[in-house]
């Protein structure tokens, strides 16, 4: 049970909802957007969440869109997990969420709510990294487009009053090779060690990762370490080791130093994935 | 306190109540309708005691707010009335203390209904959602596939 109280507000259009949040900003509410709202229920329990007001987006409709236009596939962000699994438009999303939580969780956890949650694994936005993926932003000004490299820096920086409505992916990329490995520690269910997601485009690999670091990322020096075949394997894997952008997380769920061994092991099926048998 | 009176339906039937924005659908089913089938546990979406199934798919109800729920169909244990799976998990033994039960069985009844042909990947997959502590899941999964088996044979009685 939460042990505050909040305002709940259901809006049906974006301009409502940043006209909403403007409002309750100023009477001091602090609301906060509330798609899957499974993190703000958890952290909220324990008030390491707090707000006087939520604003939900499910019942906008362009945050509820899911569909294949031209060459986009255009995902709104009140899509749950599940959906995105089953409708199966883009694989490498598919098996990068699907396991996330636990069935019966992902019939909840929104795309959105993944994407810009306190959790630091929100490996829902590995695959978007990789395809270059753009994200619709909605603010008290207006809609606007990014490529999510724009505004996805550790996490995706929307400034006060804005939210993220729909997430666009070149379906070019749904053909290309891919690989995602998730490992645990030990049993098949619980928090990840870490998570690799990885697509081969014109025989250059792109990798991304969560649960290395606080943060899940994208980094161009390690994609150009990993796809220096002038050096052996071995030399290109110790290469991107040496090019990890922060501290490896040192916690419960693995040590730093066993993070690295495992890095490294999947690095090398990630290899083995795109590039066919183990060589050098 | 913000509170507001609100319809849920439950088990086919309209039920107003009169909640908290901040409460759980756990904490309304069993506090103001008296519907106590869906158990506390860990009130933090990972034992899945509190499932419930919301348009017919299993959800937790520690991870749900009443107020969001108005729209949707809810079903409870209470609203199956003695379902073929509920038969099963008494036939195969597949609960020992049977608090986890009830997620169980509300987790086990969607999975049969959606997937009549479900696999054991899948039956995996969505058993992982709870946890008992009391068995070895085994009964568990052979509950499941004696429904299915008898719903493929057409003989669901």
């Amino acid at each position: 049970m939460i042990s505050y109280d909040f305002e709940y507000h259901k809006p049906t259009s974006i301009s409502e909802a940043t006209h909403l949040y403007q409002s309750l900003q100023s009477q001091g509410k602090k609301p906060m957007y509330y798609c899957g709202g499974t993190e703000i229920l958890t952290l909220g329990r324990v008030n390491r969440i707090v707000t006087g007001a939520i604003i939900d987006i499910k019942g906008i409709l362009d945050c509820n869109v899911l569909k294949l236009e031209e060459n986009l596939l255009i995902m709104g962000v009140a899509n749950t997990l599940t959906k995105l699994n089953e409708t199966n438009y883009f694989p490498l999303l598919s098996k990068t969420i699907i396991e996330i939580a636990d069935h019966t969780a992902r019939n909840k956890i929104t795309l959105g709510g993944n994407i810009c949650a306190n959790i630091f694994y929100r490996e829902a936005v590995l695959p978007l990294l990789l395809t270059d993926s753009q994200v619709v932003i909605a603010s008290p000004n207006g809609v606007k487009v990014s490529f999510i490299h724009e505004v996805f820096h550790q996490t995706l920086n929307l400034n006060d009053g804005e939210f993220l409505v729909q997430v666009k992916t070149d379906n070019s990329y749904f053909k290309m090779p891919y690989v995602s490995v998730k490992r645990r520690r030990q049993w098949d269910i619980g928090y990840p060690l870490i998570t690799v997601a990885a697509i081969k485009n014109d025989n250059e690999i792109r990798v991304a990762f969560s649960g290395l670091c606080s943060f899940p990322f994208r980094s161009q020096q390690i994609e150009q370490s990993l796809n220096n075949r002038q050096i052996s394997r071995q030399s290109r894997i110790d290469q991107v080791i040496n090019d990890i952008p922060a501290p490896i997380l040192d916690d419960v769920h693995g040590s730093a130093e066993y993070r690295l061994f495992v890095l490294k092991y999947t690095l090398n099926n990630v290899l083995d994935a795109l590039e066919g048998e183990r060589h050098a | 306190m913000l509170k507001s009176e609100i319809t849920l339906y439950v088990n086919g039937e309209p039920r107003q109540v009169y909640v908290r924005h901040t409460d759980t659908l756990l904490h309304t089913l069993r506090e103001n309708l008296g519907l106590t089938g869906a158990k506390p546990g860990c009130l933090n979406g990972d034992c899945g005691a509190c499932t419930i199934d919301i348009d017919e798919e299993p959800i937790k109800s520690c991870l749900t707010l009443s107020v969001e729920s108005t729209d949707k169909k809810i079903t409870t244990v209470e609203g199956l009335q003695n379902a073929q799976i509920q038969k099963e998990f008494i036939k195969k033994f597949a609960f020992q203390c049977g608090y986890c039960t009830p997620g169980f069985i509300m987790n086990c009844n969607a999975l049969i209904n959606k997937y009549p042909d479900a696999d054991d990947a899948k039956i995996k997959d969505w058993l992982e959602s709870n946890i008992c502590r009391c068995t070895g899941y085994a009964e568990i999964e052979e509950a499941i596939k004696a429904v299915l088996t008898k719903n493929q044979q057409g003989l669901s009685s």
